[in-house]
């Protein structure tokens, strides 16, 4: 009631303030449906044309006019898989080493470097990755894997070594989401109050006891909400991918074998496209919408799990 | 969606055409899109154009098929397009097209221990090659074509574009051409469903994979293979020549094609008759309408168009491109006079 009683006496510039706030939020509302009501929209030839069958199909026939996605969304999701499974570990260390243990001028240089290497556009990865990385990972980490490692027996190291494909884009998403990761990680763990911290120490616990006990614990939530961070930009990445992927629509289990990426093929195909190939790549859009959709769901749920489950403050 | 983006589109030409305007530099602004793959001619040819004559134009190079939707928008003054418009799509819209500049695609290969221009192929071995059909390059088929060649036991990796583009169109056209097989299996288009191989983002990242894996073999445009100094494969023609990717071979091909019985120009430049004929070349188009709302801007945009052809050609070879033998550009300045009107009027006297 309070609140109400004091809407009434707001003078002209407030409640104009109060206006344009409101305004720029439900721009966010309006923005989302319209992306989505427009997606949908331009989709729906493609949809009529091939219906749930488009989502599991590896047709891609240019030609012929027939398409399929299920190439596209396994290459994007093994990607992010892959720069997930790498980022977050390393992440993870980054951030307990920055806070716990490294010497306070590191900690600032490191954590600068940090933040510069958040800001590195993506288009340099890929650039990086096309003319660096691909030719290290033809001639050094290919073969190590597949005939050092002797791992060519299972059928994601198999195939051609031709520096392309899956593992090489998967890898470069995740030295580009690494900083972001990181970055908030390193936050959560310095919010985490030293009067925790040390109590625990006063009882006697060792570094890795607190570290796993204590500041993991505290601060669950934060750090899901780094990973999610970190995987909503992988998803979505392009031009990071885009130079490395080699960009064949096809679902295959070697990790050496080029692929695509929904927006990989996005940026390949809309210059030219009309008429129904228009119509399939909106409906692709519409899928990775989707699917970030999807995961922003479970992450929400995930996180409030974990709030009833270890309590925590962050 | 569309609307709006033609809407902003307008805008910017807008306001180019009003900043062309305050800038006092000229009467009139053209305002052209399409094609990238002649871009860094049509870059040099409006600047040089825009510096002796005053009139400005802007090219911007969106890639053929928004060409095409941005001239049927009538957002643009002229259009410009890899692949011919069919006549009744022309006829449809009441647009005519007619080529501008000439380019060959060349397949290029990363052979260690072969010196460069020394590989000769077949057009069946070579869709062959591209069907996934040959796999090693000692195979006995390359081999009986170059017996003198030392050729290595290296996989064949094939790498073709990853976006769709004028030249993956030129390139699966001539296969089509040359191998039943390939015009039933993949077929002809600006992207098509490849039997195998790697894709590399547009020239230069086909240019850069062939480069950097040995054994690879991919097709770029001609001043792509020219700038990275690869090496570049003889191809058999139509007459059974062996003949070698150059400026003088591509002209060839336009010199000897039919145009004379080709409505609308609609020509593909591929697998044609000559000695001299390199069989992967390919036309640029430029789109206009016949009916020009303007005779003014009309008139100024024929006066560049036939100075392309002329003060232009130069230019164009300069970048290794080729101009259009003077009896098609003939035939055009004939159609001009034949189709064109503004404000009622006949457009070209």
């Amino acid at each position: 009631m309070p609140v109400k009683k004091m809407r009434k006496v707001l003078s002209l510039p407030d409640s104009l303030f109060h206006w344009l706030t409101m305004a720029s939020a439900l721009m966010i509302i309006v923005l989302m449906i319209s992306f989505f009501a427009q997606l949908l929209w331009y989709s729906l030839p493609s949809i009529r044309e091939f219906g749930w069958g488009f989502v599991l199909s590896q047709e891609w026939d240019p030609v012929r006019n027939l398409y399929g996605a299920a190439g596209a969304i396994y290459g994007t999701l093994v990607t992010t898989l892959i720069a997930m499974l790498i980022a977050a570990p390393l992440s993870f260390g980054i951030a307990l080493f920055l806070v716990e243990f490294a010497p306070p001028y590191l900690s600032r240089v490191l954590g600068q470097a940090i933040d510069l290497l958040a800001a590195v556009p993506s288009i340099i990865y890929g650039m990086w990755g096309l003319f660096v990385f691909v030719p290290i990972m033809q001639k050094h980490v290919q073969p190590f894997l597949a005939d050092t490692l002797g791992l060519k027996a299972l059928p994601f190291f198999s195939g051609p070594q031709m520096g392309f494909g899956l593992l090489t884009s998967g890898i470069i998403l995740a030295l580009m989401i690494l900083p972001f990761i990181s970055a908030v990680m390193r936050d959560v763990f310095r919010m985490v109050p030293p009067v925790v911290k040390e109590s625990a120490y006063g009882t006697g616990a060792t570094t890795w006891e607190v570290t796993a006990d204590v500041t993991t614990r505290y601060g669950m939530q934060g750090l899901l909400g780094a990973l999610f961070l970190g995987l909503g930009r992988a998803i979505g990445e392009t031009m990071a991918v885009l130079f490395i992927i080699g960009h064949v629509q096809q679902v295959s289990f070697s990790l050496f074998a080029p692929g695509t990426t929904i927006s990989a093929t996005l940026a390949n195909n809309f210059a030219e496209a009309e008429g129904i190939s228009k119509s399939v790549l909106f409906e692709l859009g519409l899928i990775l919408l989707v699917i970030s959709f999807l995961i922003q769901i479970a992450a929400q749920y995930w996180l409030n799990k974990v709030r009833r489950s270890t309590g925590g403050g962050l | 969606m569309d609307a709006s983006i033609k809407k902003l589109f307008g805008l910017s030409l807008g306001l180019a055409a009003g900043l062309g305007a305050i800038s006092g530099l000229a009467a009139e602004t053209l305002n052209g899109a399409g094609a990238t793959f002649p871009a860094p001619v049509y870059n040099k040819w409006t600047y040089n154009y825009g510096q002796s004559c005053g009139t400005k134009i802007n090219y911007q190079s969106i890639g053929s098929g928004a060409g095409i939707a941005q001239i049927k928008a009538k957002t643009v003054n002229f259009g410009a397009s890899d692949e011919p418009l069919a006549k009744e799509e022309m006829d449809k819209f009441g647009l005519m097209q007619f080529p501008m500049l000439i380019g060959g695609v060349v397949p290029v290969v990363n052979l260690p221990g072969v010196e460069p221009g020394k590989l000769k192929l077949s057009g069946k071995l070579l869709a062959d090659i591209f069907l996934g059909k040959i796999s090693k390059w000692d195979d006995p088929a390359i081999k009986e074509l170059n017996p003198e060649l030392k050729l290595p036991s290296f996989p064949v990796a094939v790498v073709h574009r990853s976006d769709s583009s004028g030249t993956t169109w030129i390139f699966t056209n001539y296969l089509g051409k040359v191998s039943e097989e390939w015009a039933k299996g993949p077929g002809n288009g600006k992207d098509v469903k490849w039997p195998c191989g790697v894709g590399g983002q547009k020239n230069p990242g086909v240019a850069n994979n062939v480069l950097k894996m040995a054994g690879a073999i991919g097709y770029v445009e001609y001043t792509y293979a020219v700038e990275a100094k690869m090496n570049c494969v003889n191809l058999q023609n139509k007459d059974g020549k062996f003949v070698a990717p150059a400026l003088e071979n591509f002209a060839a091909s336009a010199a000897n094609a039919d145009w004379q019985n080709t409505p609308g120009f609609f020509m593909v430049l591929t697998e044609q008759p000559g000695e001299k004929t390199w069989p992967i070349s390919g036309v640029t188009y430029i789109l206009i309408y016949k009916e020009q709302a303007s005779a003014a801007t009309a008139k100024e945009m024929i006066k560049y168009f036939s100075w392309c052809y002329t003060e232009g050609a130069k230019l164009a070879s300069e970048l290794n491109y080729v101009p259009l033998p003077e009896n098609v550009v003939k035939m055009v300045k004939d159609e001009w006079k034949k189709s064109l009107k503004a404000e009622g009027k006949q457009l070209v006297e």
